[in-house]
């Protein structure tokens, strides 16, 4: 089936090779130990890595396959903002491919293709935050996390799209175009990163940054089908990522396997100097426990203690959606881990704690866009109404909306019964939450109430879209890591609709989402989650 | 609360005319010596007014009108850090730089930039808490004050809010002699962190936006109401300006606003506990404009209060025109400005611990009150003291010239005197010239011990201020060391008396005035290095020895 992708030639080689033929729309099926053994399975950064440096790929093939697959895929899918000039990003390969000729040490990511969601900076590309005030804003810097990146040797091939400023939850609210979901076209893919999403579900690039502040990397990662990881809050720089609310804004990461969310992860973690609420623990290497599955123990979670939070399975959950985090779960016990249902009665409280301390930092964080230094100017002769045309075209509704609502929370009069008392709520949640994480090593749950639902579906109902949140909004109030894996499917489409397993750990301890997520995912048989679309070709 | 702490009597509660009182010590009052700061605001000059004096005889009842009034005066200080960079960001600061080439994107605010405390700043207002006798909060927090305006590049202020670093204190201070003298003690409410804004630039296409100030960290001090005239709030400005440049933490140059400072005013009738309606006054650029400013305002709040239009106080900013010497209106509030405060989620909470405080504590300098009760208890007058210790420098060279064995007294005599108009005369600081106080204190000592004269003494000290060299070498080189033999001495006179027998004759004819003369003649004859005293008392003798 791979063959029928002409062009491009590298195609039949990588990566979409997957050994399991199977349909997307499976059973968990304990009938034949299969596991995924191949690199490939594993991960994309690690067999670039390994094709570049025993020469059977050159990075310029890689970096011409990725481009044709973006070029074909592209006019359907709308991930991007940018796309990077193709003449640069060959060239970058092409440096990469001389220092390999010449022996020379190359960085651990290079020639890994990466997708930047557009509200993280890049110095020689725009940078729009997916609003019309920044059109053709290119900021002179790059973003700590991109230069990373790109000190690692990563290409950066584009900027992605995303809900304006971050505040969306279908990608909907970019000022600029609608990203579709590549498992089905006339899905959202989810948001605000879902151009990031779709990018990687499409392999349009390896790996994609995105950002998260109320589950803006996990939500779009559950329905598009890849791996997203949210990091502790703190553990990743933030500068460079355009504010949306500060204290729980993260950029996160978007990969088609766990191991390469973590690598990609341990490539952008650690105190910045830039960041002052970047945390100065040290980073544990998490890249190197990502074993094959084939030399893993017949129970290898063996005592991991699971919480499934028992508010996020109950009403106003799918019914799909539920019966797969069931057959997740499962999983995990086959695996070893003791299950148990966990209560959170704080949850409920989350979305409402989280919508007004989201607003009111967002309608501060969202000042500077006043049309004075840089970003679309509104012509007029008097400061006020310079100020006020500026943003009123600079603006889309959804932003709007949420720096009214945020200058309400924080007016004299208000402020004690809105941001105070989220914050009383803040601080409830991230004490139950840690109380929970005590008692068991990781919490489980949906990454989001449903899979991806129609393009427009809910566009004018925001307590709607809003109330989508519920699943993630907490951890990001609680400051904790989360990591979201594809862990089964939901009717829906043409070929069904995946599904994301959340799992959420204590503080810093990302180490043991990405062992246990790595784990479950290499155990997991039956499913591919390559869109069809994709990977027959349909573009082509 | 303050009027108890008064120790002496106010002697001009409300001065309304005090442009006539200024013109004539004002220079003394503030700073009469330049610091070693580059052009400091407290040598100012006082400018004319360009409008005439009120009368004599309306002044005397406006005069009469505040007698029956109070005013209460509260200030808000706005101190700029002389920290290497901005508050922020990596930034460097320095004043007069071309417009934006001293920015960043942390103090652009463009997007996706982010603060990062400059731990300087604490340190600096740990210093000047402490040095305000203030309680220091451990654990405090920055906030943002949000209001749009050009000049402000993210749309709000980094500041501090609800818990301040330092609340609480009070400031000593005396007033000169000249304008009645006496101690005084003014409560401080709060000091707190906060980053200054840029600046607009109007010009002919518009107004421009200069960001080079954005971001510059400042210390803004609040006092209690607790001054009562111009006078005092001026000196409590130069109080703060003495003590942030003995800290080393600012400049306080109020020209370049390195140390601005916006006062409240209101007045109520005397005998009345409640405040008035209290006017905030803008545009004080020196404080001999502070003083003008407030007592300006008094008269006018006074004289709407004695007319029966006390109504007519609103609460405004009003702003001071130099020019004019006057205050007009700049806006009126309407209600209280919601600043929509929270706290700033992207800098961490500041935390410091006891050993911190101490250990900065512990480093600071001797402030100018400690100097002032020190030269107070060794005996100089009030006058002395208020001049030697304005200027941290110049007290530091009185020291180490104390320190070298020097009288108290003559030392300070030639450091107010012959030295200070030297250094005026050349436009130096006390850093810059050359006469060491060791050297200061040997010349002190040379005179005194009857090495050479006094008048030699002068001679060489101007010779030591410009060049530099020791006392003992110049005396040398010069062979200026003082005639103390009485032979020698005599031998001089009389060979003066009986190279001028016709003054002789004079003299003793009775025109015993010719005695200077020939004094004159012998010193000259000395080369100046006779001892006077000794010189006197033989030539006397001479001349009346033959009557």
């Amino acid at each position: 089936m791979l063959s029928t992708i002409q062009p491009p030639r590298y195609l039949s080689r990588f990566p979409l090779r997957r050994r399991t033929k199977c349909r997307s729309l499976h059973i968990l099926s304990s009938a034949e130990p299969l596991t995924k053994t191949s690199l490939t399975d594993q991960s994309q950064i690690l067999s670039i890595r390994e094709l570049l440096l025993s020469r059977q790929l050159s990075a310029v093939e890689l970096t011409h396959s990725y481009l044709d697959r973006l070029k074909q895929t592209e006019p359907h899918i709308k991930c991007f903002l940018h796309v990077s000039d193709s003449g640069k990003v060959l060239k970058q390969a092409q440096e990469i491919d001389d220092k390999i000729k010449r022996n020379e040490e190359v960085g651990p990511l290079a020639g890994v293709p990466v997708a930047i969601k557009d509200n993280i900076c890049t110095a020689d590309m725009p940078s729009t935050g997916g609003s019309h005030i920044l059109e053709g804003y290119r900021p002179p810097f790059d973003a700590t996390s991109v230069k990373r990146l790109k000190d690692l040797g990563a290409i950066v091939v584009g900027k992605t799209n995303l809900d304006e400023f971050g505040m969306g939850s279908t990608t909907e609210a970019s000022a600029f175009k609608v990203t579709a979901n590549p498992w089905d076209l006339s899905r959202v893919p989810g948001g605000s990163s879902g151009g990031s999403a779709a990018s990687v579900s499409a392999r349009q690039c390896a790996v994609s940054l995105g950002s998260d502040t109320g589950g803006s990397v996990r939500q779009p990662a559950s329905f598009c089908g890849v791996v997203g990881l949210k990091p502790t809050y703190g553990r990743v720089s933030r500068f460079g990522l355009m504010a949306y609310a500060s204290s729980l804004d993260v950029i996160g990461c978007f990969g088609s396997t766990v191991a390469d969310t973590g690598i990609l992860l341990h490539a952008i973690s650690g105190h910045d100097s830039l960041d002052a609420t970047s945390s100065k623990r040290e980073v544990p290497d998490f890249t190197t426990q990502f074993t094959s599955a084939s030399s893993l123990k017949s129970r290898p979670l063996e005592g991991l203690r699971v919480g499934l939070i028992r508010e996020t399975v109950d009403a106003g959950v799918d019914s799909g959606v539920k019966s797969t985090i069931q057959g997740a779960a499962a999983h995990l016990e086959q695996l070893g881990c003791i299950l148990k249902e966990v209560s959170l009665p704080s949850f409920s409280l989350g979305l409402p704690a989280y919508y007004i301390l989201a607003s009111s930092e967002s309608s501060s964080n969202l000042s500077r866009y006043d049309g004075v230094r840089y970003g679309n100017q509104a012509s007029s002769d008097e400061l006020n109404a310079l100020y006020e045309e500026s943003r009123a075209k600079g603006f889309g509704s959804e932003v709007k909306m949420r720096i009214l609502m945020g200058t309400y929370a924080l007016s004299a009069g208000y402020y004690d019964a809105y941001y105070k008392r989220a914050q009383q709520v803040r601080t409830i949640i991230r004490k139950s939450f840690k109380a929970a994480l005590v008692e068991n090593d990781i919490l489980i749950s949906p990454a989001a109430p449903s899979a991806a639902y129609k393009i427009g579906e809910k566009k004018n109902d925001p307590l709607a879209m809003y109330a989508g949140d519920i699943m993630t909004v907490n951890v990001n109030l609680a400051g904790l890591p989360a990591l979201v894996l594809p862990c089964g499917f939901v009717e829906g489409g043409a070929v069904g609709l995946p599904v994301g397993l959340q799992m959420i750990g204590a503080a810093f301890d990302e180490e043991k989402l990405l062992k246990v997520g790595h784990i479950f995912e290499q155990t997991l048989q039956g499913y591919n989650f390559i869109p069809p679309l994709i990977s027959n070709g349909a573009f082509a | 609360m303050a009027s108890k702490l008064f120790r002496t009597i106010r002697i001009h509660p409300f001065l309304l005319c005090p442009t006539a009182l200024f013109s004539s010590r004002n220079v003394a009052l503030y700073c009469t010596m330049k610091s070693s700061q580059t052009q400091t605001a407290t040598q100012e000059k006082h400018q004319p007014p360009k409008v005439k004096v009120p009368q004599h005889a309306l002044k005397k009842t406006v005069d009469k009108i505040t007698r029956d009034y109070e005013a209460i005066i509260g200030i808000e200080t706005h101190v700029q850090l002389s920290t290497l960079t901005k508050a922020f960001c990596s930034c460097p600061y320095n004043y007069g730089s071309q417009p934006n080439t001293s920015i960043c994107p942390i103090c652009m605010g463009l997007p996706g930039a982010l603060p990062v405390l400059n731990s300087r700043v604490i340190e600096f207002a740990v210093k000047l808490g402490l040095a305000l006798n203030c309680k220091l909060s451990l654990n405090s927090k920055f906030d943002r004050k949000q209001y749009f305006y050009p000049d402000l590049p993210k749309g709000y202020q980094i500041s501090q809010f609800d818990i301040p670093i330092a609340t609480g204190g009070y400031v000593d201070l005396d007033i000169p002699l000249e304008f009645g003298g006496g101690h005084r003690k003014f409560g401080i409410t709060r000091v707190h962190m906060e980053e200054d804004a840029g600046k607009l630039l109007h010009s002919g296409n518009g107004a421009q936006v200069d960001l080079n100030r954005a971001g510059v960290p400042l210390l803004e001090i609040v006092s209690e109401p607790d001054m009562r005239t111009g006078i005092e709030a001026a000196e409590y400005a130069a109080e703060l300006q003495r003590v942030v440049r003995y800290l080393g933490i600012s400049n306080g140059n109020m020209q370049e606003g390195s140390l601005r400072c916006d006062v409240n005013v209101s007045i109520r009738p005397i005998g009345q506990s409640e405040f008035g309606t209290k006017v905030e006054v803008k545009n004080l650029n020196s404080f001999s404009s502070i003083n003008r400013a407030i007592d300006f305002e008094i008269s006018r709040q006074a004289q709407l209060h004695s007319q029966g239009q006390g109504n007519q106080i609103v609460q405004e900013t009003r702003l001071w025109e130099e020019g004019a010497q006057k205050t007009v209106t700049m806006r009126k509030k309407e209600g209280l400005s919601d600043y929509r405060y929270f706290p700033e989620p992207d800098l961490p909470e500041v935390i410091l611990t006891q050993e911190y405080v101490d250990s900065v504590h512990n480093s600071l300098p001797e402030l100018p009150e400690m100097k002032r009760r020190r030269y107070e208890n060794m005996g100089l007058s009030m006058q002395d003291v208020l001049f030697l210790a304005n200027d941290m420098n110049v007290a530091e060279y009185f020291d180490a010239t104390l320190s070298s064995g020097a009288d108290l007294k003559l030392a300070a005599n030639w450091i107010m005197g012959d030295i200070a108009a030297y250094m005026k005369n050349e436009k130096l600081s006390i850093n810059e010239i050359k006469l060491t106080p060791q050297e200061l204190g040997e010349l002190i000592a040379s005179i005194k011990g009857g090495t050479i004269s006094g008048k030699i003494g002068k001679e060489i000290l101007f010779e030591l201020l410009a060049k530099g060299g020791t006392v003992k070498g110049l005396i040398e080189e010069k062979d200026l060391v003082q005639i103390n033999d009485p032979v020698e001495i005599g031998k001089m006179i009389d060979k003066v008396i009986s190279e001028n027998p016709k003054q002789l004759e004079q003299y003793r004819g009775g025109k015993t005035k010719l005695q200077g003369f020939f004094a004159g003649q012998v010193m000259k004859l000395s080369k100046g290095k006779a001892n006077p005293g000794l010189l006197n008392k033989i030539l006397l003798e001479k001349l009346n020895a033959k009557s």
